[in-house]
């Protein structure tokens, strides 16, 4: 017989409406403008972790946009002021418990705002919705210390190697430091740290689309933060990268590393560039997946469980 | 040599790691948002048991083991090995030795089914079925009045295994045993 029922339960399906419903009330007190930009795009995040879905509509190839990060950063070089937009967003091949390679988005731009300040609103939000409470705030730096006694900043990629491998069994050889660290991070500190915090200021590698800066001690740090909520990384947030020749510089890698790793190419978003170099202003955004929250929400290990069909 | 890559990892899936056959018993992606995807997977290794994990870069792959779960029927043991014979009609038959046996040996009844798991055409490990029916060869006789509520004695089943009985079973009766634990569950009719 032809499955054709939903996968998620009527209750689950009124929960996620009802905090749908919540995201949007929060963003109208708080004068947030809800936007939409297309989910079709001539270009895409070159990440080298993360791989767009192609499409060929009109007989020219698009991408599945992997989040709406550029084109709302256009919005705001536009001066649009602070916005928000729920969507889809695609990436291929992820599929996990805490997986889809469709899956629902929250994604968030305050024009004035520092990463510290976005993660007081990002704490508001989460408060409201799942009643947490006050969120813990650790830097990269104090969870490696204090679960692992090391400085992921200052530890040598050999003594980070010899280290992983003494916790756990990995078939490949040679990773990077990233690699090694967030293997650490999953497998040996995620169950020690506190289940809800925050982690800020990462190592410089994991910068992504962040600002770079110097901490307290001098020490280059990225201006990014997550959220770890119940086990699972529920948000990602920056304060974000709005000068041009930087972001060049950062396609420009990703993109040598895609290509020396036999990844697909992509054309470089030269509107975003153009609206940076235009003037993007100074702001932190962040991205937060639906899905997980929903998960949270109704207490369910599998995200299968929170979407109407799978 | 055919190869998984990790993509199409699932329970079950029989992969050599360092030249053993092992299953697959678990297989998560493990994706932070920026970053490497890897592969944590939880395996046996079919020649000795061994459960471990060991965590895998997406994309990798793993080597084939030719590993087959064959139904087989329990024929004779001739001191040295243990006998099967396939049931599919074709009386092909195997002959297991003491390492492949294992724990099974305490479980063989002529004529009853096994799972035997073929590596390469060869046996490496015997499964019983949940239960089987074996008849008691051992044990103190019974005492009358005794009930099921009473104490427990050790038996000796045709298999020569010794699971502990209720004082009531004798000689000659046959017990239902369950091949998990060695717990008797009740006396069968003959």
């Amino acid at each position: 017989m032809v499955d054709w029922k939903p996968v998620a339960s009527l209750n689950t399906l009124q929960t996620r409406a009802e905090i749908l419903a919540k995201i949007r009330r929060f963003f109208a007190s708080k004068n947030v403008l809800e936007v939409e930009t297309p989910l079709l795009s001539r270009s895409t995040a070159t990440d080298v972790y993360i791989q767009s879905l192609e499409v060929v509509a009109a007989k020219e190839k698009f991408y599945l946009q992997t989040s709406p990060e550029f084109a709302m950063k256009r919005l705001l070089g536009s001066g649009v002021g602070p916005i928000y937009q729920i969507c889809k967003a695609f990436r291929q091949g992820e599929v996990s418990k805490s997986h889809r390679p469709e899956f629902t988005m929250l994604e968030w731009y305050q024009p004035g705002y520092s990463m510290l300040d976005l993660m007081v609103e990002v704490e508001q939000l989460v408060d409201d919705l799942l009643s947490c409470g006050a969120i813990p705030r650790l830097s990269y730096r104090a969870l490696f210390q204090e679960y692992l006694g090391i400085d992921p900043h200052a530890i040598s990629l050999e003594a980070l190697e010899s280290l992983a491998l003494s916790k756990m069994e990995i078939s490949s050889e040679k990773l990077s430091r990233t690699d090694y660290l967030q293997l650490l991070l999953g497998n040996n500190i995620e169950a020690l740290m506190p289940s809800n915090c925050f982690v800020y200021d990462f190592p410089i590698d994991q910068a992504a689309l962040a600002v770079i800066e110097n901490d307290q001690y001098d020490v280059p740090v990225a201006k990014r933060f997550e959220l770890f909520f119940g086990g699972m990384e529920l948000a990602n947030g920056y304060f974000e990268l709005t000068d041009e020749k930087e972001q060049r510089l950062r396609f420009e890698t990703d993109l040598q590393a895609r290509k020396k790793l036999q990844l697909a190419d992509y054309p470089i978003d030269e509107k975003l560039l153009a609206a940076l170099k235009h003037g993007v202003p100074k702001c932190s955004g962040v991205a937060l997946g639906i899905d997980r929250l929903i998960m949270l929400a109704v207490g369910s290990a599998d995200i299968r469980d929170v979407i109407s069909f799978s | 040599m055919a190869s998984y890559s990790t993509n199409e990892f699932k329970s079950g899936l029989k992969v050599l790691v360092e030249g053993d056959p092992c299953s697959i018993l678990e297989n998560e992606m493990v994706k932070p948002g920026k970053g490497q995807a890897f592969n944590r997977v939880k395996f046996r290794n079919l020649l000795n048991g061994r459960v471990w994990e060991r965590t895998y870069k997406s994309g990798e792959s793993i080597a084939a083991a030719d590993v087959m779960e064959t139904d087989m029927e329990y024929l004779y043991a001739d001191g040295e090995f243990w006998h099967f014979m396939k049931t599919d009609d074709s009386y092909e038959q195997v002959a297991v030795d003491a390492s492949a046996i294992a724990e099974a040996k305490n479980w063989l009844k002529e004529q009853a089914v096994y799972q035997v798991t073929l590596w390469n055409d060869a046996p490496i490990s015997v499964t019983p079925p949940n239960f089987v029916e074996l008849e008691v060869t051992d044990t103190d006789p019974g005492l009358k009045g005794d009930t099921a509520q009473g104490g427990t004695k050790p038996a000796t089943l045709s298999s020569g295994a010794v699971v502990k009985v209720p004082l009531f079973v004798n000689i000659g009766d046959v017990l239902r045993v369950d091949t998990r634990n060695g717990e008797y569950q009740n006396r069968v009719n003959k």
